[in-house]
């Protein structure tokens, strides 16, 4: 199984989930339905013309009607975005096997669970709705929840003992750490350079070579960059994970992001920046120590607040074998590889679990906060958007692509703070997808059916879509695909002892042939060839045996024959071998060789041989052997 | 006389089904280090590639005998043609003291694979080593700053585990080894055919670093380290007891108690282990750790946390253990202050620098207590006063006089001879090269291997060529349409299999015989028996052939026998048709009839039916 993302798209159809008592959240309407009936009012709110469930928010999991996952194998994670349905795979579905990841895949994967974890389960909602999941409910409803997919699979958040259990089974894996599974393939996580820890994977055996590409990125940030010539020779590429805003430039993203932040806070507003605790945050953080001191924001106070802030950034400054070049450089010195450290020392940024305690005591405005959820619908950020939102001079500055922020907004609205969307999204579009097709050259590629045609929002884009020869194959939700790749050989070992009984025999020039009889030992997928045993001493003919005993035990392996038999030669042969009545006849296709005194004739043709004679074993066997000397055996 | 690099060369035969591409002799050599704990520097040649493992440089000299003596390697032409590779296992200067000489000053550009810590640390103990030598010392003919950039330049970093292509054959990887940050054992293979280089290891986890750990990878050789060859320590935790009470006891006493440390590795675990007990015991008298390289030494511990224990790494968030409360930097004036003090000072032999001073200064007060918590080389005042020497004689033939007290305390972290065993149980090799260690010792566990794994183990001295042969299997193509034709049935069970090996172009590739002669544009000549057996039997021919049917059904259980519509019947793929005798109307004569393939299975039928059929019973 490659990857196992969470769909929290599903959580904006939800209402936000306030740290403290919202009088503007808990006076929205019920919806009443078209027909007037209202029994829906308790779990289904408007606000701004949006329905919104009263819940505690749900999410969508990956398929898992479509497979037993009790028989898969092995779980190859991607990257730390890319984990977070893990719980639900490896607790509730009979799942056995085992899950790689590289080391900071798993310390910020904990992360990210832990803050989603903690952000839901730190406000207890009593309600669970479910009344509007029914079928025959979900048709009556305004859209977007009429047209929401897979309703009845939508899970509540998993809890931190399952977290910890899902990541207990995970094997930790470095780049280009070649890792045998079953003996049958070999499996690589390589650097895809979109995030700490981030891989792409090849699975390979001997012959063949798919290779897994998703969430990659050839921007220098801080990551190690991508490996692309491990990726050159595949057979199959699955590609997946292209960037979401394919026509954003992520620098002049962060370039508008700087000014936006600037502008509001010299005009004495607060900004609020909604993401993740590990990723982007990093290279803003990093872009803002350039830029404070030169756009004189030197006293505005930076928070960072999230449950797992502090471990966040310590984390960032210990992966230093998995940072880029300049920064291992600096550990090197030895310096910390982020400047968030220095930021950090001299009070610039400081971070907090929650926005009760410390926060509230040092909270200072105007300000720039970094929190999270990005959805906007639980976590710190519900806060200070219910804060901040009735003011025009607060922006909120929205850096990660996962949420369309005006979905995020929806049940905010209306809302007089600013919004700006800027979407920072480092993954491969699709002018660098096509230069690394070109530089690995599958044989083939396979992508989701979204990237084989133009956005919906923009059909004329036709540069906005794979483009490729042969062109891709695609897949989507719950299909099967079988890749156009058929398996020819296997390695197998031949044991040196068996190596020295062989006997080769050049049959064309270069071209040399032998025959192998051994057993076949398979352990572990691993294929083995020995000498065979010995061949048990043939009963002595005085010694009776039950007619039974006799019957040839296992399959004789006789080699197959080739060549042909030159009659004189064979018949000079069978005269020097003391046959004096030997007489050739010619038919049409080849000879007739005729012992008359022993009632035996041999026709011999160019691709055949037929002894026939009476029951005279000896005489048989005899002639059986002065053939096989004229042929070759394979 | 220089001291010689140890070369071991092994040689690798390989046993090939006779064809041209392998019945050449592949040589594979390897070189190396010998019978001494000095210095660190190995030659490899395995599969034809050629491989240095460590170079190092020996701490108890200060002339050209510290360095390894490279034109052993190659008498005439480069290093680099030579070379594939340098690996080096670790940053202490006994494994990688001697590479800006190798590479700078003799001549090497190929590439030098180390870890990400070791390519950190190693640049600045080879700076400081310099310093001493030459800026103090007053040495010349030495490798100088730049030389120790340079030679920075040619190093490729490597994960852990991380499989390094050197060239499309030659591929390495490392694994954890403890000993000190960064430590690594390296795994070097070529096809089928390994070697692993242990570096110094460590088997047991202790207060910073985890335990060396190697999968069973079967190496054809496992060249360890057996600096503690003949120790079986007690427990770690006696041991720290131990040192903490002698501590303990100097400074209550109003003793100094001086360790000598490197840098970084020990200094590191005892200082934790110093500051838990100063914490506990609420204790007051300062502890002061030279200055400089410890505290950015603590730096490199903080950033490379990764490296160090499961413990430390969990908790490093709260609570960062390199971080110290009660230790602070050491100022060459408090060596004078009265009163107790405890000070770490490097280096760890006491054959230069601050620890040396330091101790010159504290030798002549039996208050007084110097700890050497490692392994001395001879020559260095650390290996005398370790061996009971209390009269040493400095420079400018003056004699120092030995008061203090003097005490050893294992914390070098080497693995013992139950670590040695132990790594050996877990790599599974089929030969063992024992190397950094003395003589005596080795003998010793030399005896112990082979007793215990039945392997061959070699300690070779200095300059000495070691060579061992390999017998590996030859890995060939298997058709898959072959290969499940024999495996279909019981994937499990060994079985007798046939086939046809193609040899063309150095591929090898075994296919059904059928595949063989398709491949190669022959056809198949069929070879065909026909026999007849006479029988009697003056029934009407079908019942005749019905009797045979029976009898061959009852014999033959396993087979399929069959009874075709048009009279006759099969056996497998053989036929047997009855006639009726031309002039004898009571015999009936069958043809048998079976292909060279069928060979057994028809000799055995016309054998079977001659004997004639049994009474029927009906």
């Amino acid at each position: 199984m490659l990857d196992c993302g969470l769909d929290m798209t599903s959580t904006l159809n939800f209402l936000p989930l306030p740290l403290v008592q919202s009088p503007r959240l808990s006076k929205l309407p019920g919806l009443v339905l078209k027909d007037g009936s209202t029994f829906l009012d308790k779990e289904l709110k408007e606000c701004s013309g949006h329905v919104f469930v009263d819940s505690v928010p749900e999410f969508c999991l990956p398929e898992t009607e479509l497979l037993d996952l009790s028989t898969v194998d092995v779980i190859l994670i991607s990257n730390y975005h890319c984990m977070m349905a893990l719980p639900y795979i490896t607790e509730y579905t009979g799942f056995t096997g085992t899950v790689y990841a590289t080391e900071p895949t798993v310390q910020i994967g904990r992360l990210l669970m832990e803050e989603l974890v903690n952000s839901i389960e730190r406000v207890p909602k009593a309600q669970s709705a479910s009344m509007w999941k029914n079928k025959e409910v979900q048709r009556l409803l305004p859209a977007p929840l009429k047209d929401a997919v897979e309703v009845s699979m939508w899970r509540k958040c998993y809890t931190m003992p399952e977290v910890n259990a899902a990541l207990s089974k995970i094997q930790l894996v470095g780049y280009s750490q070649k890792i045998e599974l079953f003996g049958a393939v070999q499996v690589t996580p390589l650097s895809s350079g979109y995030a700490l820890g981030s891989s792409n994977w090849i699975i390979q055996s001997h012959y063949e070579k798919v290779s897994y590409v998703s969430g990659s990125s050839l921007l220098t940030t801080h990551p190690q960059p991508m490996d692309q010539a491990s990726l050159k020779n595949s057979d199959v590429l699955i590609l997946t994970g292209l960037t979401q805003i394919p026509t954003a430039n992520p620098d002049g993203m962060v370039g508008e992001f700087c000014s936006n932040l600037a502008m509001t806070v010299r005009n004495g507003g607060n900004v609020l920046v909604p993401c993740y605790p590990s990723g982007v945050i990093y290279d803003l953080l990093e872009c803002l120590y350039q830029y404070i001191d030169s756009a004189g924001l030197s006293n505005v106070p930076f928070y960072f607040i999230s449950p797992v802030a502090n471990s966040s950034l310590e984390f960032s400054q210990i992966f230093a074998e998995w940072l880029c070049h300049n920064k291992q450089t600096k550990v090197y010195l030895p310096e910390p590889p982020f400047p968030h450290a220095e930021l950090i020392q001299t009070n610039k940024l400081k971070h907090y679990p929650s926005i009760h305690g410390d926060f509230s005591n040092d909270f200072k405005q105007p300000c720039v906060i970094f929190t999270g959820h990005p959805s906007l619908r639980f976590g710190d950020v519900v806060h200070f958007m219910e804060l901040w939102g009735k003011s025009s001079l607060n922006t909120v500055i929205f850096t990660e692509p996962d949420f369309s922020y005006l979905d995020a907004l929806a049940p905010y609205q209306p809302l007089a703070m600013k919004c700006v969307y800027c979407p920072i999204d480092t993954r491969l579009n699709f002018i660098q997808v096509s230069k690394l097709l070109k530089e690995v050259q599958p044989l083939h590629v396979v992508c989701p059916e979204q990237y084989t045609q133009p956005p919906p929002s923009q059909s004329h884009r036709t540069d906005l879509m794979i483009d490729c020869q042969p062109p891709p194959m695609s897949y989507r939700r719950a299909e099967v695909l079988t890749l156009p790749y058929k398996r020819r050989y296997e390695k197998i070992e031949i044991m040196p002892e068996l190596a020295d009984s062989l006997v080769p025999l050049e049959i064309k020039p270069g071209i040399s042939l032998a025959t192998v009889s051994a057993m076949l030992h398979t352990k572990d997928n691993k294929h083995v060839l020995q000498l065979p045993p010995k061949p048990p001493q043939p009963p002595t003919s005085k010694k009776r045996k039950r007619v039974s005993d006799d019957v040839p035990e296992c399959k004789p392996l006789k080699p197959l024959l080739s060549g042909s038999i030159p009659v004189d030669q064979f018949v000079q042969t069978l005269e020097k071998h003391g046959f004096s009545d030997v007489k050739v006849e010619d038919t049409a296709k080849g000879h007739i060789v005729l012992l008359q005194e022993a009632e035996t004739l041999i026709q011999i043709e160019e691709d055949s041989t037929h002894i026939i004679c009476d029951n005279d074993e000896p005489l048989r066997v005899k002639l059986r052997d002065l053939v096989l000397k004229f042929l070759q055996k394979f | 006389m220089p001291l010689a690099l140890l070369v071991i060369c092994l040689t690798f035969t390989t046993s090939s089904p006779p064809g041209p591409a392998l019945t050449a002799r592949v040589p594979a050599s390897l070189g190396g280090a010998g019978q001494d704990v000095g210095r660190s520097c190995i030659l490899v040649s395995i599969a034809g590639k050629n491989v240095m493992l460590d170079c190092g440089m020996h701490m108890g000299y200060n002339d050209d005998r510290r360095f390894p003596d490279f034109s052993y390697i190659t008498q005439n032409g480069r290093l680099t043609d030579f070379l594939d590779c340098v690996i080096i296992s670790h940053f202490h200067l006994d494994h990688c003291g001697a590479l800006p000489y190798f590479s700078e000053m003799v001549g090497y550009d190929g590439p030098i694979y180390m870890t990400h810590p070791t390519k950190a640390i190693c640049p600045i103990l080879l700076e400081d080593y310099r310093k001493i030598t030459v800026d103090k010392k007053g040495e010349t003919n030495f490798f100088t700053s730049q030389m120790i950039k340079d030679c920075m330049k040619k190093v490729v970093a490597v994960h852990l585990h991380q499989t390094v292509q050197v060239d499309e054959e030659l591929e390495i990887k490392a694994y954890y080894a403890g000993h000190v940050l960064g430590a690594a054992m390296f795994q070097i293979k070529v096809g089928c055919e390994s070697v692993v280089y242990t570096g110094d290891y460590n088997m047991t986890p202790d207060r910073h670093l985890g335990a060396a750990w190697i999968d069973k990878c079967r190496p054809d050789l496992l060249i360890t380290e057996s600096t503690y060859a003949t120790t079986i320590r007690d427990s770690k935790r006696c041991r720290e007891r131990d040192f903490l009470k002698k501590v303990h006891e100097t400074v209550e006493r109003g003793g100094k108690v001086l360790i000598p440390v490197f840098a970084l590795g020990r200094a590191q675990e005892l200082c934790i282990l110093l500051e838990t007990f100063w914490e506990r015991m609420n204790l007051k008298a300062p502890i002061y750790f030279s200055t400089g390289l410890t505290e950015k030494a603590n730096h490199y511990y903080k950033l490379f946390i990764t490296w160090t224990n499961q413990k430390i790494r969990k908790t490093f968030v709260q609570r960062n253990m390199f971080e110290f409360k009660h230790i602070k930097a050491f100022d060459r004036a408090f060596a004078d202050n009265p009163g107790p003090m405890v000070v770490f000072a490097t280096p760890g032999m006491l054959h230069a620098g601050q620890s040396l001073q330091i101790f010159r200064k504290w030798a002549g007060n039996e208050k007084n207590m110097v700890i050497m918590p490692g392994y001395c080389v001879q020559g260095t005042v650390g290996h005398k006063i370790l061996s009971g020497q209390r009269k040493l004689e400095m420079e400018g033939r003056q004699i120092l006089e030995v008061k203090m007290q003097v005490e050893y305390m294992s914390f070098s972290a080497h693995a013992d001879a139950k670590g040695i065993m132990q790594l050996i149980r877990q790599a599974e090799p089929r030969n063992v090269l024992l190397v950094h260690g003395e003589a005596k010792k080795m003998e010793f566990l030399k005896q112990k291997i082979e007793q215990e794994f039945h392997v061959n183990c070699y300690m070779p001295a200095n300059g000495e060529t070691t060579t061992i042969f390999t017998n590996p299997s030859i890995p060939v193509d298997i058709s898959l349409g072959l290969l499940k034709r024999e495996t279909a049935i019981d994937a499990k069970k060994p079985k007798l299999m046939h086939g046809t090996l193609i040899m063309k172009d150095n591929s090898f590739r075994l296919v059904s015989p059928e595949q063989a002669l398709k491949e190669l544009g022959l056809a198949e000549h069929q070879l065909r028996f026909t026999c007849r057996v006479h029988i009697q039997d003056p029934r009407k021919e079908h019942e005749t052939v019905l009797r045979v049917y029976n009898h061959l059904k009852g014999v033959l259980k396993d087979y399929s026998v069959q009874h075709l519509p048009d009279g006759s019947i099969t056996v497998e793929s053989i036929l047997i048709q009855a006639t009726a005798h031309l002039e004898d109307q009571g015999t009936k004569v069958l043809l048998v009839s079976w292909t060279y393939q069928d060979e057994e299975l028809g000799s055995y039928l016309t054998s079977l039916l001659k004997k004639g059929l049994p009474q029927s019973t009906s």
